[in-house]
């Protein structure tokens, strides 16, 4: 069977693909988005901190006999404190002056962990196993699935729709909404709105952990790998607005698959694609398709 | 004051003139160069308040075209670096037009984006020669009279380049249309209310950014002979920055200062760390040649914590004001 002149089979391989890229695009935009909503920053060490994520898993399981499960859990966390770190001690000084200052100092923090990470592994990548219980693949008829992709898919799925749920649905998300509406009244009310926004960074850097370890066994791990995504991520910010969690999640997926497809009928311009879609995006909704202006 | 500037402007001036006799001119050239292209950056960053975090695009661009211009065309110096300023002003047109639909941080993002897309176009184009770049650019000669294939000949011209960059820099930013560029920096929703197509100044402003960084990106290739895709990276983009925000944003003279130490340190690193592994005998210090990425990000974290106004901001505040705000 073949669609357009590209067997099924090719076709769906691709497709799988561009959602792997997909929730990576989703996982990391939600963090820089629910960052951005409190903080007003927006966080150019994400994609160092993905990369960081990705060597935590690498490091755990090679240097300390960890298996991959556990550097799942563990390596958010590490991520995650670290992140704690950078906000108590840098981050906090900038919020009030101009936004760019938030950008310029997480560009400066970027530039100093890929240079430490390259210091210590070099350029050249390495590569993580994938666990056993999900190496092998799936015959599903009409296409072979290999099944860590699939867990990729599905373990970011459930990641981004339980933060969606809990900034949408709980108490604490109310909170969180309402200190990015309106921090100073939050704080009146009660609620210890400078530690709220340092949570809430080291939640949105655990995220890019989080990703970083998922990536970690299908794609080369190198001190460069974070810098390269996060620009399209950027675009992907740009194409979705940052008001809507949902938005951030569904522009995410929605930008791999296309990026996917674009591999399949016209692979020369699989690495630009994104910023097309952006380019079309300014022109013909400058806002971003779930965007109010901030 | 005025006069004090114009004693500045005379020694600085002075300075350039007797610096071959001292110096390896190449590397004066290079400094020249990256100089006007800091200044360039900042009539956006320091003078409209827009981070353009794509201007990497027009530096390499203009290099690119420019080098092949000379390369393969084998046009003349003059037409082959105005081809150069053409494009990335070109370029730059583009590159405004989308970028000034979104305010602020959304500003920088999509520059960045956009740098990212040119980065992909340069790496694919046939013309290029993707990770080779151009090689054994030749300089030719100014007006098909003087041979530039003497440094010293080419030095000078170089300086009269970027002198003439610097030029209409200050004149723009002392001018009408840069009063009005600086009042959308204070404040867009007031510059508006007055009746400024505040879009289309700020559109000028980046063609005009765009066209010196091609300038200075243009004339690069032609001192040092080649073009390679550094200079289109992001990385690129983010040393241009780096460069402004030590030498002091919104200052005339500082991102020249800034573009001078960030290309000395960049240059000169390996030397500084040798001699500190020889000093103190701390091994690390011998790879400090390798870790240029470290310590120019510790530089930046280092000046936005803590000299958000870079050298020649810190000294001018120290001068310009009354003992009782000298600490803020």
């Amino acid at each position: 069977m073949e669609i357009f002149g590209v067997p099924l089979q090719a076709m769906m391989s691709q497709l799988l693909l561009g959602l792997v890229n997909g929730s990576f695009y989703a996982m990391l935009s939600l963090g820089l988005a629910v960052i951005f909503g409190l903080l007003n920053v927006i966080n150019f060490s994400h994609g160092a901190l993905y990369m960081m994520g990705a060597f935590a898993a690498y490091i755990g399981v090679t240097s300390f006999g960890l298996n991959y499960w556990t550097m799942l859990a563990l390596a958010p966390l590490v991520v995650g404190a670290f992140g704690i770190l950078i906000e108590k001690t840098m981050l906090r000084w900038l919020y009030r002056f101009d936004h760019l200052y938030g950008l310029l100092l997480t560009f400066g923090i970027t530039l100093l962990l890929e240079g430490v990470f390259r210091s210590i592994y070099g350029v050249s990548g390495q590569t993580l196993d994938v666990p056993e219980a999900l190496s092998g693949a799936t015959d599903l008829g009409f296409m072979i699935l290999p099944n860590y992709r699939a867990w990729v898919v599905f373990a970011s799925l459930v990641v981004c729709l339980a933060t969606w749920f809990t900034i949408e649905k709980t108490r604490l998300g109310a909170y969180l909404r309402a200190g990015t509406e309106n921090p100073k009244l939050v704080e009146a009310f009660g609620v210890n709105v400078p530690l709220m926004v340092t949570l809430t960074y080291g939640f949105g850097v655990a995220l890019a952990g989080f990703a970083g370890v998922l990536a970690a066994p299908v794609i080369n791990v190198t001190p460069l790998m974070g810098s390269n995504l996060i620009i399209v991520v950027f675009a992907v910010v740009v194409i979705g607005g940052m008001g809507s969690i949902l938005g951030s999640i569904v522009t995410g997926l929605a930008l791999g698959v296309i990026e996917g497809l674009t591999r399949v009928y016209y692979p020369e311009a699989s690495e630009v694609v994104v910023f097309v879609v952006m380019v079309i995006v300014l022109l013909l909704r400058p806002a971003g398709l779930f965007g109010k202006e901030k | 004051m005025t006069l004090n500037r114009t004693l500045g402007y005379g020694l600085a001036l002075a300075v350039a003139l007797a610096a071959p006799f001292v110096g390896y001119p190449v590397f004066l050239m290079k400094l020249l160069c990256f100089g006007l292209f800091a200044c360039a950056f900042n009539l956006l960053i320091g003078y409209t308040g827009l981070l353009s975090f794509g201007h990497a695009a027009f530096f390499g661009g203009a290099g690119y075209i420019t080098g092949h211009a000379l390369t393969v065309l084998g046009l003349p110096f003059e037409v082959a670096i105005v081809l150069g300023v053409l494009a990335a002003a070109a370029l730059g047109f583009v590159m405004g037009l989308l970028a000034i639909r979104r305010q602020g941080i959304y500003f920088s993002m999509i520059t960045l984006a956009l740098a990212q897309m040119v980065y992909f176009a340069v790496l694919r184009a046939p013309f290029t020669h993707g990770e080779d770049g151009l090689q054994g650019v030749p300089r030719g000669k100014l007006l098909g009279v003087v041979d530039l294939g003497n440094d010293l000949t080419l030095y000078y011209v170089v300086l009269a380049i970027c002198v003439a960059g610097f030029a209409l820099i200050v004149r723009t930013v002392h001018s009408p249309f840069g009063q009005v560029l600086k009042a959308i920096k204070e404040n867009e929703a007031r510059a508006i209310s007055l009746g400024y197509d505040v879009d289309r100044y700020k559109l000028v402003a980046f063609v005009l950014s765009a066209a010196l960084a091609g300038l200075a990106g243009a004339t690069k290739t032609v001192v040092l002979g080649f073009e390679t895709l550094t200079d289109v990276h992001w990385s690129m983009s983010g040393l241009v920055i780096l460069m402004t925000l030590v030498g002091g944003m919104g200052t005339l003279a500082g991102p020249i200062l800034g573009a001078f130490l960030v290309v000395a340190l960049e240059n000169k690193l390996g030397d500084l760390g040798n001699f500190l592994a020889g000093t103190t005998h701390v091994e690390w210090f011998a790879s400090l040649g390798e870790s240029v990425g470290i310590v120019t990000g510790l530089i930046f974290v280092a000046c936005v914590l803590l000299f958000r106004r870079g050298i020649v901001g810190e000294i001018a505040a120290v001068l310009h004001s009354p003992v009782s705000r000298r600490r803020t």
